[in-house]
Order: structure tokens, then sequence, then C-alpha cells
């Protein structure tokens, strides 16, 4: 087995030469997807289900389209029409979908640690697609490797993240990726949504959002999330967007390659500016394609030998 | 030309506490000298003040004032407050938020900032809620009250009853430099207590308030300020109680600072003995 582990749980149990052969192979899938029949066999006979106990458009779809295009049996659970609604435990809906055979399942839950709990439990493999706010794997690797397209390189890269930190996921899993492979990492944002330790991650707190903004090559602009959060975090969306949202005259002030990315869904307006959200510098539906690659490259790796 | 002559001249900055004359020539101070000493400078025209048995010392700061406007001016006005202030040698004031409407915005701060323009005779520097309208439930937008001008945030004469509310608070103010003054009042255990709870109250039979209304607040202020780095000052400190928590908690490199102010270090409750209410 190329990877040393049944499971995709979180960034950190990758090696550097782990993710750089997921984003290698991620590499040679993207080129299906610009096919005209774009469909190969690879996973033929192979079936994978997605089970998401949260909503979800780009994660969920860009998984079933990764398996499809691999020849994967794809399955769609989604939890309101499911048992999950009737009070059935997480370990008991694991155990009856491993009772079908399945080779992969892909989780996203509100829970940190529900992946580990169902890998744990099951033979299939388990490829965590966010849980809580602990980690979102497989949106690092495709942030990675959007940056790497660009860039060609982490070394001496510095990649500022903005926005509600403490509640995100995306930002774990980005920061655990990022410096892993060699790039500098600063957080920014309310120090309401800053969480305390977040150096032990290996990213460094910006000073302010001039900073944050100018005296870096990428910047990921964060949502609020609203769903999980307290009432106090901040004054008002006016105040948030105002003093922490990327418009352009903030942008005058980086660097003229800046390369702009926001893991979505995005709040127009509020974290970032339409104009900049669909800007020149803007990568956000570039990270949305190579999001499929990078699916399809880890469901050859995790099941396709 | 000014002389100001033969008082006490305290200037911390320079280290200067002795007895002396201070010549003032257009608007600047251009000399301290011995009081009997002898002097080039020639006095024609010169107005002349004569200081013996004052303190000489440069413009006083009061950072916790009360202007009262907007919406208060049948008790004090910018002007009156001002001219009081520079009556008392202070020549700037940092003015609190609990005018109605609060200033929770940056429309009442440039308001007030405005009206110190027109009718102030001091440098006045606003000071905003820490909550909307005062009211503990939500956060003010301190990113546009600093951008207005303001200096700190206080919600003077209440405290933030929720330690959530306020931790954010701290986390907030910190994003833009400002420091959060304390009123610390326990409500609940304060009441409708009108003096210090002791043995003067017992014997007059008025409602008393236990020092730790204060120091319980104090307390979790400084612990805050610990968890979040947040500059926090305590204000108008009376109780002892107050004072040890803030002292350990310097000692340990909290950034907390205190005021106090004179009835509470010049007085004490048995004053009240008398029913006068000039010691409330």
């Amino acid at each position: 087995m190329p990877l040393r582990s049944k499971d995709l749980l979180t960034i950190e149990q990758l090696s550097v030469d782990e993710i750089n052969l997921i984003l290698d192979t991620a590499d040679s899938m993207k080129e299906i997807s610009s096919r005209d029949i774009k469909k190969v066999p690879t996973l033929r006979g192979k079936t994978v289900i997605n089970l998401f106990y949260e909503p979800s458009t780009r994660t969920r779809t860009s998984f079933e389209i990764a398996g499809k295009r691999l020849s994967a049996d794809v399955v769609n659970i989604s939890t309101s029409s499911s048992s999950v609604s009737k009070g059935e435990t997480l370990k008991d809906t694991g155990k009856n979908l491993q009772a079908m055979s399945p080779d992969l399942v892909v989780i996203r839950h509100s829970a940190a640690g529900a992946p580990k709990i169902l890998a744990d439990a099951l033979p299939a493999s388990i490829i965590n697609a966010g849980d809580g706010a602990h980690q979102h794997p497989t949106q690092a690797l495709l942030d990675a490797f959007t940056i790497r397209e660009k860039k060609g390189t982490f070394e001496g890269l510095t990649v500022s993240i903005i926005g509600d930190i403490s509640h995100s996921r995306v930002a774990r899993s980005n920061v655990a990726c990022l410096t892993r492979l060699g790039a500098r990492v600063k957080v920014y944002g309310p120090f309401t949504m800053i969480p305390y330790f977040v150096e032990e991650l290996g990213a460094a707190v910006a000073p302010s959002m001039e900073d944050a903004v100018a005296d870096t090559d990428v910047i990921m602009m964060l949502r609020i999330q609203m769903e999980r959060q307290s009432a106090f975090l901040f004054p008002s969306l006016r105040e948030y967007s105002t003093f922490f949202g990327l418009n352009l005259e903030r942008l005058k002030r980086a660097k003229k390659d800046v390369l702009i990315m926001h893991p979505g869904p995005v709040n127009r307006g509020v974290e970032i500016a339409p104009e900049v959200a669909d800007g020149p510098y803007a990568l956000i539906l570039e990270q949305v394609a190579n999001g499929v690659a990078v699916r399809m490259a880890l469901l050859y790796l995790l099941i396709g030998k | 030309m000014l002389l100001i002559r033969g008082g006490r001249v305290i200037d911390p900055q320079n280290g200067v506490d002795e007895q002396l004359s201070l010549f003032v020539k257009d608007g600047k101070i251009v000399d301290l000298f011995p009081d009997a000493g002898q002097h080039k400078h020639n006095l024609a025209g010169a107005r002349i003040i004569n200081a013996e048995g004052c303190l000489v010392v440069p413009g006083l700061i009061d950072m916790h004032v009360h202007l009262r406007e907007p919406g208060h001016e049948y008790k004090e006005t910018i002007e009156t407050g001002c001219r009081a202030a520079a009556a008392g040698g202070f020549t700037s004031v940092a003015c609190m938020p609990n005018t109605n409407p609060v200033n929770d915005n940056q429309a009442v701060t440039e308001y007030i900032l405005d009206r110190a323009a027109k009718s102030g005779c001091v440098n006045v520097y606003p000071v905003g809620a820490i909550t909307a309208g005062l009211k503990g439930d939500f956060l003010a937008p301190m990113g546009e009250l600093r951008e207005a001008g303001a200096v700190a945030v206080s919600d003077d004469g209440k405290t933030v009853k929720n330690s959530e509310l306020m931790r954010r608070a701290m986390e907030y103010a910190k994003n833009f430099s400002l420091p959060v003054i304390c009123h610390c009042e326990d409500m609940d255990l304060a009441g409708n207590g009108v003096m210090n709870e002791g043995c003067t109250s017992m014997r007059i039979g008025l409602k008393g308030i236990p020092n730790a209304a204060e120091d319980i607040i104090v307390a979790r202020e400084v612990s805050l300020s610990g968890l979040t780095g947040c500059r926090v000052h305590i204000a108008h400190v009376s109780t002892k109680g107050s004072v040890d928590i803030i002292r350990e908690a310097k000692s340990r490199g909290v950034n907390v600072t205190a005021e106090t102010a004179p009835h509470y270090f010049t007085l004490s409750d048995e004053s009240l003995e008398t029913f006068d209410t000039h010691f409330k």
C-alpha cells in the first residue's frame, strides 16, 4: 500500500513523502477531468460511501465525482433521510454500512473525532471530510496542490490565513500541511477568533491586518462560522468587513503576485469583497477544480491497489 | 510673559521637586530659578502669580471624568466640565461613555470631540463603551470607536456581567490596542445597598455593600487579563481586597493598573453617621 494507513484522518498522520506522493498523483489525475470522456476504469468494482452528517456542496460533490471518474460505485447518505434521524449511533450506522462491504467511507461530522471512531470500528478505509473544528485534510491537500501549481515550491513562501481560526478545521489542517511542506504560516483575525497556543501548531500570529495582507505570498480567507460560535466574537458584520475583510484597498498593499484563496462557502462582502473574490488573483474556483483531482488521487492511493 | 513665583515645582519627568519660580514667554517655559535668586528677565508688563504655598505641576490628566454631554446637560456640559478640570490643574480628561445616547459608536465619539473643540478648554479624550448601549449583551464596535478617536473602552457605572462577554471584549480590544477600564461591582451582591457594609451601616440602619462585591469582580478582571493579555485598568478601587489582588497580579506581570479616588483614602463610613449626603 502506498500510504501507511488505511485511513486519512489528519494531516499530522502523513509524512512529507506521503503528501508529495498525493500531490504528484493528483497531478496525473487532473488531466482526466479535461478529457471528453471523463472516466477511467481504475476503481471498477469498488464501493465508496459518502456519509455526511453536515451540509456540504463542494466536498460531497467533489468526492462523488472523483469516485465516479475512477469508475467506483458511489453511494451518498445524507443524514436527514437516513436512520441517523431515528437515533442510530455513529458506530451502529458504521457497522451496518460495513455489512454491505464498502471499500471506503467518506465521513463529515460536526463532532471532532467522529472519523477516528469510525476508522477504529470498520475495516473499510475512512476519509475525514471534516470533523468539527478538528481537521479537513483533503481541503488542505487541495490547497497545497493549488499553491504548488502556481508557485512551484513551498520553500520561502509565506501563507496568511485570515478569519475565524478558532472554529476552523481548514485552518488546522492547512497550518499542519503547509508548515510540513516548508512554508511559513501566519494567522490573523479578531483575537476572539484566534485560539491560544496556535503557535504550537507552527503558525505565527500576525500583529495586524496590514501585516497579514502585505507581507505574504498567499492570502487564505476564511468565513465566519456562525453555526459553531458564541454571539460575542465580533460586534457586527459591518465592523468585521471593515477591519478584517479583504477588499481592493487593502489588496493594494499586497505583493504583486499574491494568490488569494478561500475554501468556500464565501460570504460575499463580509470576509472578502466581491471585486476581490472575482478578481484576477483569486483561485477560489481553481481550488474546487483541483479538489476533484486530489480526491481521485486519495481514492486511488487508499483503495486502488 | 508670565512669572509664577515661589511655588513648589514638581515635574516627575525631569526629577524636579523644589521651591522655584517659573518664567513663561510666548506660551513656553523659558526659565526655572530659585525663588530668592537673581534672574535676568525684564518683568515689565509681565503677569505675576504668587504661588507660595501652591504646587506648580505639569498639566494633570484625569483619566476618569463624566462630562455628561450629550444627554445630561442639566448636570454638566463639556464646556463646564472642562472649565472645572482646568480650575483644578487638569489639562487633559478622558470622559466616560455613559451619556445619552451612550458613546458606543462613531457618531457620538465624533460629537464629543466636535463639542470639545468648540467649547472645551482642555484636551478631551472620549472613552467608548465595551458593550452596545452599556447593556452587557453584545460588543460595541470598538474598531469604529478607535478610528473615531476613542482612547479606551469601559462600561463605567456597570460591570459587564457575563464573563464570557468580558473575555471576548478584552480579546477584541487587543485588536485595536484599546485598554479596557473596568467598573468592578457585583451588582447582585451590591443590591440596593447605599454605603459600606460594616459597623456603621449596621448601627445607622442603612443597607450596606460588602467589600466582596468589588473584590470578586476585580479578581475576575485580573484573571481575564491574565488569560487574554489585554491591558486592563481597574477604576476607582475602594477596598483593601482589591489592592491585594491587583498587587499580587502585578507581581506576576499581569497587564493591569488601577486608580482610586480621594474620598476612598481620606474619609471612612463613619462620616455617614450624621446622614449628611455630601459624604455618600
